[in-house]
Protein backbone atom coordinates (compact mmCIF):
# COMPACT_ATOMS: atom_id res chain seq x y z
CA UNK A 1 0.00 0.00 0.00
CA UNK A 2 1.14 3.60 -0.82
CA UNK A 3 2.10 5.65 2.31
CA UNK A 4 -0.14 8.09 3.20
CA UNK A 5 0.22 11.64 1.72
CA UNK A 6 0.14 14.47 3.55
CA UNK A 7 0.26 17.67 2.13
CA UNK A 8 0.16 17.72 -1.65
CA UNK A 9 -0.08 20.93 -4.03
CA UNK A 10 -2.29 20.14 -6.60
CA UNK A 11 -1.74 22.47 -9.97
CA UNK A 12 -0.80 25.67 -7.65
CA UNK A 13 -0.53 29.02 -8.81
CA UNK A 14 0.12 32.31 -7.27
CA UNK A 15 -0.49 35.30 -8.86
CA UNK A 16 0.36 39.31 -6.96
CA UNK A 17 -0.34 42.44 -7.66
CA UNK A 18 3.30 44.15 -7.67
CA UNK A 19 2.59 47.18 -5.82
CA UNK A 20 6.02 49.07 -7.81
CA UNK A 21 4.59 47.96 -11.39
CA UNK A 22 0.98 49.23 -10.61
CA UNK A 23 -2.07 46.70 -11.08
CA UNK A 24 0.54 44.65 -13.27
CA UNK A 25 0.06 41.35 -11.96
CA UNK A 26 3.51 39.28 -11.02
CA UNK A 27 3.12 35.17 -11.28
CA UNK A 28 5.57 33.90 -8.20
CA UNK A 29 4.53 29.87 -8.48
CA UNK A 30 2.95 28.55 -11.76
CA UNK A 31 1.50 25.00 -12.05
CA UNK A 32 3.31 23.48 -9.15
CA UNK A 33 2.65 19.94 -8.30
CA UNK A 34 4.19 18.14 -5.08
CA UNK A 35 2.94 15.03 -2.94
CA UNK A 36 5.09 14.85 0.16
CA UNK A 37 4.60 11.58 1.86
CA UNK A 38 4.44 10.71 5.49
CA UNK A 39 7.36 10.41 6.94
CA UNK A 40 9.17 11.76 4.16
CA UNK A 41 11.19 14.88 3.69
CA UNK A 42 11.93 17.16 1.05
CA UNK A 43 13.63 19.87 -0.53
CA UNK A 44 13.43 22.33 -2.44
CA UNK A 45 16.10 24.51 -3.85
CA UNK A 46 15.79 27.36 -6.73
CA UNK A 47 17.12 30.97 -7.47
CA UNK A 48 16.02 33.17 -5.18
CA UNK A 49 12.74 34.95 -6.02
CA UNK A 50 11.19 31.83 -7.86
CA UNK A 51 7.99 31.61 -5.10
CA UNK A 52 10.04 28.99 -3.03
CA UNK A 53 8.36 31.09 0.10
CA UNK A 54 5.15 32.08 -1.24
CA UNK A 55 4.84 28.30 -1.61
CA UNK A 56 5.04 27.16 2.11
CA UNK A 57 2.71 29.97 2.99
CA UNK A 58 0.03 28.69 1.19
CA UNK A 59 0.97 25.44 2.51
CA UNK A 60 0.98 26.90 5.89
CA UNK A 61 -2.69 28.79 4.74
CA UNK A 62 -1.23 32.39 5.26
CA UNK A 63 -2.84 33.01 1.71
CA UNK A 64 -4.35 31.14 -0.75
CA UNK A 65 -3.84 29.63 -4.46
CA UNK A 66 -4.98 32.13 -7.62
CA UNK A 67 -5.77 28.49 -8.76
CA UNK A 68 -4.89 24.95 -7.97
CA UNK A 69 -5.71 23.23 -4.59
CA UNK A 70 -3.58 22.79 -1.47
CA UNK A 71 -3.90 19.46 0.20
CA UNK A 72 -2.79 18.66 4.14
CA UNK A 73 -3.60 15.54 5.38
CA UNK A 74 -6.56 14.97 2.92
CA UNK A 75 -8.14 18.07 4.00
CA UNK A 76 -8.30 21.03 1.29
CA UNK A 77 -6.28 24.33 3.57
CA UNK A 78 -8.58 27.15 3.63
CA UNK A 79 -6.66 29.16 6.36
CA UNK A 80 -4.31 28.23 8.70
CA UNK A 81 -4.60 24.97 10.36
CA UNK A 82 -3.19 22.76 12.99
CA UNK A 83 -1.87 19.87 11.25
CA UNK A 84 0.92 22.45 9.67
CA UNK A 85 3.61 24.36 12.03
CA UNK A 86 6.25 26.58 10.18
CA UNK A 87 9.61 27.68 10.91
CA UNK A 88 11.53 30.26 9.04
CA UNK A 89 15.03 31.77 8.98
CA UNK A 90 13.99 34.38 11.93
CA UNK A 91 13.61 32.79 15.04
CA UNK A 92 10.68 35.20 15.86
CA UNK A 93 10.98 34.46 19.52
CA UNK A 94 9.38 37.04 21.83
CA UNK A 95 11.93 38.97 23.18
CA UNK A 96 9.10 39.53 26.25
CA UNK A 97 8.62 35.78 27.11
CA UNK A 98 11.09 33.55 28.45
CA UNK A 99 12.00 30.70 26.45
CA UNK A 100 9.65 28.34 27.65
CA UNK A 101 6.73 30.81 27.94
CA UNK A 102 8.14 31.19 24.37
CA UNK A 103 7.75 27.54 22.98
CA UNK A 104 4.39 27.05 25.02
CA UNK A 105 3.33 30.18 22.44
CA UNK A 106 1.53 27.98 19.43
CA UNK A 107 -0.15 25.71 23.00
CA UNK A 108 -1.33 29.14 24.51
CA UNK A 109 -2.72 30.40 21.50
CA UNK A 110 -4.58 26.85 20.84
CA UNK A 111 -6.02 27.09 24.71
CA UNK A 112 -4.43 24.21 25.89
CA UNK A 113 -4.11 24.24 29.56
CA UNK A 114 -1.12 26.00 31.48
CA UNK A 115 0.41 22.67 33.20
CA UNK A 116 -0.07 20.68 30.22
CA UNK A 117 1.71 23.41 28.06
CA UNK A 118 4.18 23.02 31.13
CA UNK A 119 4.28 20.00 30.41
CA UNK A 120 5.15 19.54 26.69
CA UNK A 121 7.25 23.00 26.41
CA UNK A 122 9.56 21.35 29.19
CA UNK A 123 10.26 17.72 27.10
CA UNK A 124 10.54 19.74 24.27
CA UNK A 125 13.39 21.89 25.40
CA UNK A 126 15.24 19.26 26.62
CA UNK A 127 15.04 17.10 23.89
CA UNK A 128 16.34 20.21 21.81
CA UNK A 129 19.14 20.50 24.43
CA UNK A 130 18.15 23.60 25.54
CA UNK A 131 17.47 22.55 29.36
CA UNK A 132 19.16 24.96 31.74
CA UNK A 133 17.52 28.01 29.72
CA UNK A 134 13.70 27.67 29.93
CA UNK A 135 13.82 30.69 32.31
CA UNK A 136 16.26 32.68 30.05
CA UNK A 137 14.90 35.47 27.85
CA UNK A 138 15.56 35.39 23.81
CA UNK A 139 18.81 37.79 24.22
CA UNK A 140 20.23 36.21 26.50
CA UNK A 141 20.78 33.07 24.00
CA UNK A 142 22.96 32.58 21.16
CA UNK A 143 21.62 32.47 17.38
CA UNK A 144 22.13 28.70 17.63
CA UNK A 145 20.03 28.33 20.71
CA UNK A 146 17.90 30.55 19.37
CA UNK A 147 16.99 28.47 16.69
CA UNK A 148 16.80 25.45 18.69
CA UNK A 149 14.17 27.22 20.87
CA UNK A 150 12.07 28.34 17.14
CA UNK A 151 12.53 24.48 16.58
CA UNK A 152 11.01 23.34 20.27
CA UNK A 153 7.97 25.99 19.58
CA UNK A 154 7.30 24.17 15.75
CA UNK A 155 7.11 20.76 17.43
CA UNK A 156 5.03 21.96 20.69
CA UNK A 157 2.20 21.61 18.96
CA UNK A 158 2.43 18.41 17.42
CA UNK A 159 2.36 19.31 13.76
CA UNK A 160 2.24 16.48 10.98
CA UNK A 161 3.90 18.24 8.78
CA UNK A 162 6.61 20.61 9.35
CA UNK A 163 7.47 23.75 6.42
CA UNK A 164 11.15 25.07 6.90
CA UNK A 165 12.32 28.42 5.23
CA UNK A 166 16.31 28.46 5.22
CA UNK A 167 15.88 27.92 8.94
CA UNK A 168 19.56 27.37 9.54
CA UNK A 169 20.87 29.96 6.90
CA UNK A 170 21.86 32.38 9.51
CA UNK A 171 23.99 30.18 11.54
CA UNK A 172 27.40 29.94 11.57
CA UNK A 173 28.94 26.64 9.56
CA UNK A 174 29.57 24.49 12.42
CA UNK A 175 26.53 25.18 14.57
CA UNK A 176 24.63 24.90 11.18
CA UNK A 177 25.63 21.52 10.70
CA UNK A 178 24.64 20.85 14.75
CA UNK A 179 21.01 21.67 14.41
CA UNK A 180 20.88 19.75 10.82
CA UNK A 181 21.76 16.85 13.01
CA UNK A 182 19.75 17.65 16.00
CA UNK A 183 16.53 18.53 13.22
CA UNK A 184 17.40 15.05 10.97
CA UNK A 185 17.20 12.68 14.19
CA UNK A 186 13.86 14.42 15.74
CA UNK A 187 12.58 14.22 12.32
CA UNK A 188 13.54 10.40 11.93
CA UNK A 189 12.28 9.44 15.61
CA UNK A 190 8.93 11.26 15.59
CA UNK A 191 8.34 10.23 12.11
CA UNK A 192 7.43 13.82 11.10
CA UNK A 193 7.05 14.74 7.50
CA UNK A 194 8.65 17.90 6.24
CA UNK A 195 9.36 20.66 3.11
CA UNK A 196 12.41 22.26 3.51
CA UNK A 197 13.56 25.33 1.41
CA UNK A 198 16.84 26.12 1.38
CA UNK A 199 19.39 27.58 -0.80
CA UNK A 200 22.19 24.98 0.64
CA UNK A 201 23.10 22.46 -1.69
CA UNK A 202 24.57 20.16 0.45
CA UNK A 203 22.03 20.97 3.26
CA UNK A 204 19.39 19.97 0.56
CA UNK A 205 21.00 16.34 -0.22
CA UNK A 206 21.80 15.63 3.50
CA UNK A 207 19.25 16.62 5.11
CA UNK A 208 16.26 14.76 2.56
CA UNK A 209 14.92 11.87 0.43
CA UNK A 210 13.82 13.81 -2.31
CA UNK A 211 14.94 17.10 -3.76
CA UNK A 212 12.73 19.80 -6.05
CA UNK A 213 14.37 22.31 -8.53
CA UNK A 214 12.50 25.72 -9.05
CA UNK A 215 12.86 27.35 -11.80
CA UNK A 216 13.94 31.23 -11.71
CA UNK A 217 10.00 33.68 -11.31
CA UNK A 218 7.28 32.25 -12.72
CA UNK A 219 8.65 29.00 -10.31
CA UNK A 220 7.98 26.14 -11.50
CA UNK A 221 9.41 22.54 -10.99
CA UNK A 222 11.86 21.88 -13.12
CA UNK A 223 13.40 18.65 -11.88
CA UNK A 224 12.69 16.19 -9.31
CA UNK A 225 16.14 13.72 -7.87
CA UNK A 226 15.69 10.99 -5.46
CA UNK A 227 17.95 11.27 -2.98
CA UNK A 228 19.58 7.60 -2.67
CA UNK A 229 21.43 7.32 -0.20
CA UNK A 230 22.15 5.87 3.62
CA UNK A 231 21.70 8.14 6.99
CA UNK A 232 18.70 10.60 6.63
CA UNK A 233 18.59 10.47 10.00
CA UNK A 234 22.46 11.53 10.53
CA UNK A 235 23.42 14.22 8.35
CA UNK A 236 26.74 14.81 8.98
CA UNK A 237 27.61 10.94 8.41
CA UNK A 238 25.59 11.20 4.81
CA UNK A 239 27.78 13.97 4.37
CA UNK A 240 30.78 12.28 3.92
CA UNK A 241 29.20 9.90 0.78
CA UNK A 242 31.20 9.77 -1.75
CA UNK A 243 28.15 10.55 -3.96
CA UNK A 244 27.30 13.80 -2.08
CA UNK A 245 29.88 15.70 -4.33
CA UNK A 246 28.38 14.11 -8.03
CA UNK A 247 25.01 15.28 -6.32
CA UNK A 248 26.01 19.27 -5.74
CA UNK A 249 27.43 19.53 -8.96
CA UNK A 250 24.49 18.03 -10.54
CA UNK A 251 22.19 20.67 -8.92
CA UNK A 252 24.76 23.29 -9.17
CA UNK A 253 24.51 22.83 -13.41
CA UNK A 254 20.68 22.44 -13.02
CA UNK A 255 20.69 26.11 -11.06
CA UNK A 256 23.05 27.46 -13.82
CA UNK A 257 25.52 28.29 -10.65
CA UNK A 258 28.96 29.50 -12.39
CA UNK A 259 27.65 30.86 -15.25
CA UNK A 260 26.73 34.51 -14.66
CA UNK A 261 27.39 35.52 -18.33
CA UNK A 262 25.31 33.43 -19.49
CA UNK A 263 22.25 33.99 -16.84
CA UNK A 264 22.30 37.67 -17.19
CA UNK A 265 21.90 37.50 -20.93
CA UNK A 266 18.81 36.06 -20.85
CA UNK B 1 26.61 28.61 21.09
CA UNK B 2 28.53 30.52 23.86
CA UNK B 3 26.05 31.28 26.34
CA UNK B 4 28.48 32.59 28.49
CA UNK B 5 29.64 35.61 25.97
CA UNK B 6 26.29 36.25 25.98
CA UNK B 7 25.74 36.90 29.50
CA UNK B 8 28.90 38.56 29.89
CA UNK B 9 28.63 41.07 27.02
CA UNK B 10 25.24 41.54 28.90
CA UNK B 11 26.85 42.37 32.75
CA UNK B 12 29.49 44.47 30.71
CA UNK B 13 26.36 46.76 29.03
CA UNK B 14 24.56 46.21 32.25
CA UNK B 15 27.07 47.85 34.56
CA UNK B 16 28.44 50.57 31.64
CA UNK B 17 24.42 51.83 31.84
CA UNK B 18 24.94 52.26 35.38
CA UNK B 19 27.97 53.94 35.14
CA UNK B 20 27.57 56.64 33.32
CA UNK B 21 26.92 57.83 29.81
CA UNK B 22 30.12 56.46 28.34
CA UNK B 23 28.59 53.59 26.41
CA UNK B 24 32.04 52.01 25.44
CA UNK B 25 34.13 51.25 29.04
CA UNK B 26 36.42 48.26 29.13
CA UNK B 27 35.09 45.56 31.14
CA UNK B 28 35.99 44.82 34.56
CA UNK B 29 36.07 45.99 38.32
CA UNK B 30 37.00 49.27 37.31
CA UNK B 31 33.27 50.22 36.36
CA UNK B 32 32.29 50.34 39.95
CA UNK B 33 35.03 52.96 41.26
CA UNK B 34 34.17 54.75 37.64
CA UNK B 35 30.55 54.73 38.92
CA UNK B 36 31.04 55.90 42.17
CA UNK B 37 33.57 58.51 40.47
CA UNK B 38 30.95 60.36 38.45
CA UNK B 39 28.42 60.36 41.26
CA UNK B 40 31.15 62.30 43.23
CA UNK B 41 32.15 64.54 39.97
CA UNK B 42 28.25 65.18 39.48
CA UNK B 43 28.23 66.25 43.01
CA UNK B 44 31.46 68.50 42.96
CA UNK B 45 29.72 70.52 40.08
CA UNK B 46 26.56 70.68 41.96
CA UNK B 47 28.98 72.60 44.29
CA UNK B 48 30.37 74.61 42.53
CA UNK B 49 27.31 75.65 40.58
CA UNK B 50 25.86 76.40 44.16
CA UNK B 51 28.78 78.28 45.56
CA UNK B 52 28.92 80.80 42.23
CA UNK B 53 25.57 81.80 42.29
CA UNK B 54 26.07 82.57 46.04
CA UNK B 55 29.44 84.27 45.26
CA UNK B 56 29.74 85.54 41.03
CA UNK B 57 26.50 88.16 42.13
CA UNK B 58 28.15 90.03 44.16
CA UNK B 59 31.02 90.46 43.39
CA UNK B 60 30.47 91.41 39.66
CA UNK B 61 27.76 93.75 41.40
CA UNK B 62 24.68 92.35 40.32
CA UNK B 63 21.43 93.33 41.96
CA UNK B 64 18.83 90.70 43.80
CA UNK B 65 16.15 92.17 42.07
CA UNK B 66 17.61 90.71 38.27
CA UNK B 67 19.64 87.84 40.15
CA UNK B 68 19.41 87.13 43.70
CA UNK B 69 22.25 84.70 45.32
CA UNK B 70 21.14 80.77 46.43
CA UNK B 71 21.25 81.83 49.90
CA UNK B 72 18.55 84.72 49.41
CA UNK B 73 16.38 81.93 47.24
CA UNK B 74 17.14 79.84 50.03
CA UNK B 75 15.77 81.81 52.51
CA UNK B 76 12.53 82.99 50.07
CA UNK B 77 11.42 79.29 49.90
CA UNK B 78 11.27 79.25 53.80
CA UNK B 79 8.94 82.23 53.78
CA UNK B 80 6.64 81.18 50.58
CA UNK B 81 6.23 78.05 53.24
CA UNK B 82 5.03 80.13 55.39
CA UNK B 83 3.17 82.51 54.00
CA UNK B 84 2.64 81.70 50.47
CA UNK B 85 0.69 78.39 51.16
CA UNK B 86 3.87 77.25 48.56
CA UNK B 87 2.88 73.21 49.43
CA UNK B 88 -0.86 73.99 48.88
CA UNK B 89 0.08 75.64 45.24
CA UNK B 90 2.52 73.10 44.96
CA UNK B 91 -0.27 69.81 45.76
CA UNK B 92 -2.78 71.70 43.21
CA UNK B 93 -0.19 71.65 40.22
CA UNK B 94 1.32 67.94 41.35
CA UNK B 95 -2.57 67.19 41.07
CA UNK B 96 -2.89 68.56 37.85
CA UNK B 97 0.58 66.93 36.16
CA UNK B 98 -0.58 63.52 37.70
CA UNK B 99 -4.07 63.71 35.93
CA UNK B 100 -3.40 65.29 33.05
CA UNK B 101 -0.28 62.49 32.40
CA UNK B 102 -2.70 60.07 33.40
CA UNK B 103 -5.49 61.35 31.08
CA UNK B 104 -3.69 61.97 28.30
CA UNK B 105 -1.54 58.68 28.07
CA UNK B 106 -3.99 56.79 28.60
CA UNK B 107 -6.31 58.08 25.80
CA UNK B 108 -2.81 58.60 23.43
CA UNK B 109 -2.26 54.57 23.75
CA UNK B 110 -5.89 53.76 23.41
CA UNK B 111 -6.43 55.87 20.36
CA UNK B 112 -3.29 54.72 19.21
CA UNK B 113 -4.42 51.27 19.51
CA UNK B 114 -7.40 51.89 18.01
CA UNK B 115 -6.19 53.49 14.88
CA UNK B 116 -3.06 50.85 14.83
CA UNK B 117 -6.13 48.24 14.25
CA UNK B 118 -8.07 50.17 11.90
CA UNK B 119 -5.12 51.94 8.91
CA UNK B 120 -8.27 52.71 6.91
CA UNK B 121 -9.10 55.08 9.50
CA UNK B 122 -5.80 56.08 10.49
CA UNK B 123 -5.05 57.34 6.75
CA UNK B 124 -9.07 59.37 6.79
CA UNK B 125 -7.95 61.31 10.00
CA UNK B 126 -4.23 61.53 9.19
CA UNK B 127 -3.95 65.22 8.05
CA UNK B 128 -5.75 66.13 11.06
CA UNK B 129 -3.98 64.18 13.47
CA UNK B 130 -0.88 65.84 11.69
CA UNK B 131 -2.58 69.55 12.18
CA UNK B 132 -3.23 68.88 15.44
CA UNK B 133 -0.16 67.48 16.24
CA UNK B 134 2.03 71.01 14.76
CA UNK B 135 -0.53 73.19 16.65
CA UNK B 136 1.14 74.73 19.43
CA UNK B 137 -1.09 72.86 22.41
CA UNK B 138 -0.07 75.54 24.95
CA UNK B 139 -2.21 78.37 22.74
CA UNK B 140 -5.26 76.57 23.56
CA UNK B 141 -4.98 77.54 27.20
CA UNK B 142 -6.46 81.31 27.09
CA UNK B 143 -9.39 79.05 25.07
CA UNK B 144 -9.74 76.32 27.57
CA UNK B 145 -9.67 79.05 30.37
CA UNK B 146 -12.84 81.01 29.26
CA UNK B 147 -14.29 77.41 28.80
CA UNK B 148 -13.75 75.89 31.96
CA UNK B 149 -12.85 79.30 33.80
CA UNK B 150 -10.82 79.64 36.91
CA UNK B 151 -10.38 76.06 38.16
CA UNK B 152 -8.37 73.00 37.74
CA UNK B 153 -9.98 72.06 34.53
CA UNK B 154 -8.32 73.96 32.20
CA UNK B 155 -4.85 73.16 33.33
CA UNK B 156 -5.66 69.70 33.40
CA UNK B 157 -6.77 69.65 29.97
CA UNK B 158 -3.63 71.62 28.39
CA UNK B 159 -1.69 68.63 29.85
CA UNK B 160 -3.80 66.07 28.72
CA UNK B 161 -3.61 67.55 24.84
CA UNK B 162 0.21 68.10 25.67
CA UNK B 163 0.29 64.47 26.47
CA UNK B 164 -1.35 63.04 24.18
CA UNK B 165 0.32 63.35 20.60
CA UNK B 166 3.83 62.30 21.66
CA UNK B 167 2.37 58.76 23.06
CA UNK B 168 -0.69 58.37 20.64
CA UNK B 169 2.15 59.11 17.51
CA UNK B 170 4.97 56.35 19.52
CA UNK B 171 1.98 53.88 20.17
CA UNK B 172 0.40 53.83 16.29
CA UNK B 173 4.31 53.56 15.00
CA UNK B 174 5.01 51.06 16.86
CA UNK B 175 1.70 48.74 16.04
CA UNK B 176 2.90 49.58 12.36
CA UNK B 177 5.84 48.37 12.43
CA UNK B 178 5.62 44.94 14.30
CA UNK B 179 6.92 42.80 12.09
CA UNK B 180 4.62 40.79 10.52
CA UNK B 181 6.39 37.38 10.05
CA UNK B 182 5.54 37.33 14.12
CA UNK B 183 1.96 38.31 13.32
CA UNK B 184 2.10 35.13 10.17
CA UNK B 185 3.29 32.89 13.02
CA UNK B 186 0.36 33.60 15.62
CA UNK B 187 -1.87 33.22 12.41
CA UNK B 188 -0.01 29.63 11.54
CA UNK B 189 -0.97 28.90 14.98
CA UNK B 190 -4.69 30.15 13.92
CA UNK B 191 -4.77 32.83 16.17
CA UNK B 192 -7.55 35.23 16.78
CA UNK B 193 -7.02 38.98 15.94
CA UNK B 194 -7.68 39.18 19.90
CA UNK B 195 -4.74 37.08 20.66
CA UNK B 196 -2.89 38.76 17.66
CA UNK B 197 -3.15 41.87 19.77
CA UNK B 198 -2.59 40.95 23.12
CA UNK B 199 0.45 38.13 22.65
CA UNK B 200 2.37 39.88 19.62
CA UNK B 201 0.81 43.71 19.09
CA UNK B 202 0.42 45.06 22.73
CA UNK B 203 4.23 43.66 23.85
CA UNK B 204 5.47 44.72 21.16
CA UNK B 205 4.35 48.56 21.61
CA UNK B 206 5.12 48.72 25.13
CA UNK B 207 9.40 49.66 24.68
CA UNK B 208 8.07 53.02 22.60
CA UNK B 209 4.79 53.36 24.91
CA UNK B 210 7.43 54.03 27.58
CA UNK B 211 9.78 55.99 25.38
CA UNK B 212 6.47 58.22 24.53
CA UNK B 213 5.32 57.89 29.14
CA UNK B 214 8.93 59.90 29.39
CA UNK B 215 8.23 62.69 27.73
CA UNK B 216 4.57 63.03 27.63
CA UNK B 217 5.90 63.12 32.15
CA UNK B 218 7.58 66.67 31.14
CA UNK B 219 5.78 67.64 28.81
CA UNK B 220 2.46 67.82 31.15
CA UNK B 221 4.34 69.88 33.86
CA UNK B 222 4.34 72.66 30.77
CA UNK B 223 0.99 72.43 29.89
CA UNK B 224 -0.44 72.65 33.85
CA UNK B 225 1.70 75.59 34.40
CA UNK B 226 0.96 77.17 30.97
CA UNK B 227 -2.49 76.33 31.76
CA UNK B 228 -2.02 78.32 35.30
CA UNK B 229 -0.21 81.25 33.61
CA UNK B 230 -2.70 82.10 31.62
CA UNK B 231 -5.61 82.22 34.49
CA UNK B 232 -6.65 81.33 38.07
CA UNK B 233 -5.61 81.87 41.47
CA UNK B 234 -3.92 78.29 42.57
CA UNK B 235 -0.91 76.24 41.52
CA UNK B 236 2.80 77.25 41.19
CA UNK B 237 1.95 79.33 37.92
CA UNK B 238 -0.16 81.45 39.47
CA UNK B 239 2.99 82.07 42.08
CA UNK B 240 5.02 82.33 39.02
CA UNK B 241 2.55 85.57 38.02
CA UNK B 242 2.58 86.75 41.33
CA UNK B 243 6.15 86.82 41.71
CA UNK B 244 6.59 88.55 38.79
CA UNK B 245 3.68 91.08 39.83
CA UNK B 246 5.73 91.86 43.18
CA UNK B 247 9.11 91.75 41.22
CA UNK B 248 9.93 89.49 43.95
CA UNK B 249 12.99 87.59 41.62
CA UNK B 250 13.80 85.22 44.54
CA UNK B 251 9.97 83.80 44.36
CA UNK B 252 10.15 83.49 41.18
CA UNK B 253 13.07 81.21 41.25
CA UNK B 254 11.85 78.96 44.36
CA UNK B 255 8.60 78.30 41.78
CA UNK B 256 10.62 77.18 38.80
CA UNK B 257 12.98 75.00 40.90
CA UNK B 258 9.83 73.42 42.40
CA UNK B 259 8.64 72.68 39.12
CA UNK B 260 11.83 71.31 37.78
CA UNK B 261 11.41 68.97 41.38
CA UNK B 262 7.81 67.94 40.17
CA UNK B 263 8.84 66.96 36.67
CA UNK B 264 11.82 65.59 38.06
CA UNK B 265 9.26 63.19 40.60
CA UNK B 266 7.17 62.44 37.73
CA UNK B 267 10.17 61.03 35.33
CA UNK B 268 11.55 59.16 37.97
CA UNK B 269 8.00 57.31 38.18
CA UNK B 270 7.86 56.71 34.23
CA UNK B 271 11.40 55.62 34.72
CA UNK B 272 10.76 52.80 37.67
CA UNK B 273 7.85 51.70 35.92
CA UNK B 274 9.63 50.90 32.80
CA UNK B 275 12.27 49.26 34.68
CA UNK B 276 9.13 46.90 36.29
CA UNK B 277 7.77 46.37 32.74
CA UNK B 278 10.34 46.10 30.34
CA UNK B 279 12.59 43.79 32.67
CA UNK B 280 13.28 41.57 29.86
CA UNK B 281 15.37 43.93 27.96
CA UNK B 282 18.88 43.80 28.11
CA UNK B 283 19.83 46.62 30.64
CA UNK B 284 22.16 48.63 27.51
CA UNK B 285 18.85 49.92 26.44
CA UNK B 286 17.83 51.30 29.29
CA UNK B 287 18.17 55.24 28.97
CA UNK B 288 18.85 55.35 32.62
CA UNK B 289 19.37 59.64 31.82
Amino acid sequence: MEPRIRIEFRRVCKRFVARERGTEEVTAVEDVSVAVRDGEVVSIIGPSGCGKSTLLNMGAGLYLPSAGEVYVDGERVAGPNPHVAFMLQKDLLLPWRTIRENVELGLEIRRVRAAERRERAMALIERCHLAGFERHYPHQLSGGMRQRAALARTLAVAPTVLLMDEPFSALDAQTKMILQQDLARTLAEEGKTALFITHDLVESIVLSDRILVMSPRPGRIVEEIPVDMPGRDAPIRRRLDARVGPLAAHLMEQLHIGEPVAAEAH
Amino acid sequence: MAPGRGLAARAAAGAGATGGTAAARPAGPRIGLAGGGAVAASVAVLLVFLAAWEWLPRFFDVPAYILPPASRVWSEFWRMLAAERLLHHSGITALEVVAGFAIGSLLGALIGFVLGAAPRAELVLSPYILALQIAPKVAFAPLFVMWLGYTVYPKILVAVLIVFFPIMVNVLTAIRTVDPDLVNLARSFSATRWQIFRMIEYPATLPPLFSGLRIGATLAVIGVVVGELVGGNSGLGYLLVFGEGQGNTAMVFVTIIVLTLIGIVAYGAVVLAERRVLHYLPRAQHRTV
